[in-house]
């Protein structure tokens, strides 16, 4: 198991370190010279001197490299040249809209997903699993940011319900989660459709397994056999997916942070690649990608929890 | 696997799709898709797609570009069928100029990233071992970059256009096909025909491209299909975000972006924009999984 962990977790180090590397060789292979980029045309040469010795970008490339690198490690993710703020900072008051969001999607999606799953994997080719089956494939064709424009002009312009943009005011718990609802709706609906079907087809395998059919042949009820020895065993892939799908949740939250002017690390970088603010932009994708690197690790490390034949895998 | 080769009669192997003469296997193929009433009914919205996009001229009712400022915002009449945009252009001409958007990139985009995924995934499945960690750890990486993402970071760099979104497109996808072809490749690298030819002298080259290939691209093919509404899908995300094509460019991206400006005036742009989104995805999906229960019943889970 620790041997498990600790490949698992170096793998995951060599990825975010392979991420800032293809990172570092993008912003460097912009066209044109990254101080006067940075500066703007107006800034006289003993300021670009200044600002070049300042970012070590007089030193040769792979020197600057390491001190990016080692600037990432100790938490320093460099300073916006328009505020002069750290973007560290920046980020991390962004960051939890972000997560906020991206858990009140997913988590709405298990709890109306799973269940969905589950029951039309018990009952196949019940009514129930006929609406699980067409809702599920009906999400699933409509993208995120197609929800979100629906979803407003639905709610928010033809009914009324709910407010569009913004995050709700500071303090105000009630108007936070009413900002919420919309935002977290669009995100979150393709996941319901995605986690019924993967959860109705693990579900089928499993409960075909002899084990079950030697539990209801001991005389369980269905309940106990569902619950107790299936679900655990059927819900493993989807932890996985879940795992493995949350850089396409960190895309929609992109998607529903810039349509309901949300603040977020989304909407942050896509603000700051308008205003060009590189250090901001690359930031923030760093955050972006390692938070991607967390989830799949702690999905992977769950699993590997739950299911020793993982463990002996890698 | 290669007892059940063995089994199977004819000189077709199982994945092949569609075998050039009659042989029975593929008409039973062909007469179990055609009984699939989903995958029919995805391959007639699959047929629609081609031919709104190709004939875009000849059904339009409009020059897609050309302007009608005192029709503008106006609603679904005779004469506009969904209505017009913010500057009188009629929606219904560009939704179909739109589609030739969306199968240009879907075209052009699937099949680069399938014939490179295959290529680099049967070298990493039949290559040395620290190809195949490197090419897997690349791949890995890929993933890790939130598509958006890459995409917005890519447009802060380069600057928004077509091709760029191509690009992303083939990047993001490579490592799906890649990963498939790397695991097939590994399950035939020690099988008895392909040592048989290993030990007739046979390169590494006619290896790869005569023996296993053929029997690797069957499943490719069927996540291509599957591939194709993302790609659609990216791109009009992209189009939307202002970072794809640009305007005046008629794209489903921008008729929703520029619909969703004046949402409270008229809502029949984003509804107009949004539906061949819908069909194109549902029409694909529907495809591919009926392709996939016909000729690769492996792939489908829970049975």
């Amino acid at each position: 198991m620790w041997w498990y962990l600790l490949k698992r977790l170096g793998l995951s180090v060599v990825i975010v370190l392979m991420a800032i590397a293809a990172l570092f060789v993008m912003l460097h292979s912009i066209p044109g010279d990254p101080v006067s980029i940075a500066l703007g045309p107006r800034a006289t040469p003993e300021i670009q001197a200044a600002y070049a010795e300042k970012m070590h970008l007089d030193q040769p490339l792979a020197f600057q490299f390491l001190i990016f690198v080692g600037n990432v490690l100790q938490g320093d993710l460099g300073t916006d040249v328009f505020s002069n703020r750290s973007v560290g900072l920046t980020l991390s008051e962004q960051l939890p809209y972000t997560i906020i969001l991206a858990v009140a999607a997913l988590g709405w999606a298990i709890a109306l997903g799973i269940p969905l799953g589950c029951l039309s994997a018990i009952w196949p080719n019940s009514w129930i699993d006929r609406v699980t089956g067409v809702l599920s494939v009906g999400t699933i064709a409509v993208p995120s940011f197609l929800v979100s424009i629906w979803a407003i002009l639905i709610f928010a312009i033809s009914l009324r319900w709910l407010p569009v943009l913004g995050a709700g005011d500071e303090g105000d718990v009630i108007d936070q989660l009413r900002h919420l609802i919309l935002p977290a709706f669009a995100v979150g609906l393709g996941w319901v459709g995605y986690l019924a079907r993967m959860v109705r087809a693990s579900m089928l395998e499993v409960m075909g397994e002899n084990y079950i059919r030697s539990a209801r042949a001991f005389g369980l009820t269905s309940r106990m056999v569902v619950f107790r020895y299936a679900l655990p065993v059927a819900v493993l892939p989807t932890i996985t997916l879940i795992g493995v799908g949350f850089g396409g949740l960190l895309s929609g939250t992109v998607f529903a942070e810039i349509i309901f002017s949300r603040p977020g690390i989304g909407r942050i970088i896509y603000d700051m690649v308008l205003a060009r603010n590189f250090p901001v932009v690359q930031g923030a994708v760093l955050v972006t990608i390692v938070l991607y690197v967390v989830v799949t690790l702690i999905a992977d490390i769950i699993v590997s929890w739950l299911d020793p034949r993982v463990r002996d895998s890698l | 696997m290669s007892e059940t080769r063995s089994d199977i009669p004819g000189p077709v192997p199982a994945e092949t799709p569609v075998p050039e003469r009659g042989y029975s296997m593929g008409r039973e193929k062909l007469m179990l898709f055609l009984r699939n009433a989903m995958g029919m009914f995805g391959l007639v919205l699959v047929l629609m797609f081609f031919a709104s996009a190709i004939f875009a001229p000849l059904f339009a009712t409009h020059d897609p570009l050309a302007m009608d400022i005192p029709a503008r915002m106006s609603g679904p009449s005779a004469d506009h069928w969904v209505g017009t945009d913010q500057l009188g252009r009629d929606t219904f001409s560009r939704v179909l100029y739109g589609g030739r958007v969306a199968l240009k990139i879907a075209a052009i985009g699937v099949t680069v990233a399938l014939t490179t995924g295959l290529i680099l995934g049967m070298l990493a499945g039949f290559g040395p071992r620290w190809l195949d960690n490197l090419l897997l750890l690349v791949f890995d990486t890929i993933r890790s970059f939130p598509t958006v993402v890459l995409a917005l970071a890519a447009v802060a760099l380069l600057g928004p256009s077509l091709e760029l979104v191509l690009v992303i497109v083939i990047v993001t996808t490579i490592p799906g096909y890649a990963r498939l072809a790397r695991t097939s490749t590994l399950a035939l690298k020690n099988t008895e025909f392909i040592l048989a030819e290993k030990s007739l002298g046979a390169s590494t080259a006619r290896i790869l491209f005569v023996h296993i290939m053929p029997n690797v691209i069957g499943p490719l093919l069927i996540l291509a299909a599957m591939d194709v509404p993302v790609v659609v899908t990216i791109e009009a995300g992209l189009s939307f975000l202002g970072l794809g094509v640009q305007p005046p460019t008629a794209s489903w991206g921008t008729i929703l972006n520029e619909g969703y400006l004046i949402i409270r005036d008229t809502p029949w742009m984003v509804i107009a924009g949004g539906i061949p989104l819908v069909l194109t995805t549902l029409g694909f999906t529907f495809l591919g999984e009926a392709l996939r229960d016909v000729f690769d019943p492996k792939l489908r889970r829970g049975r």
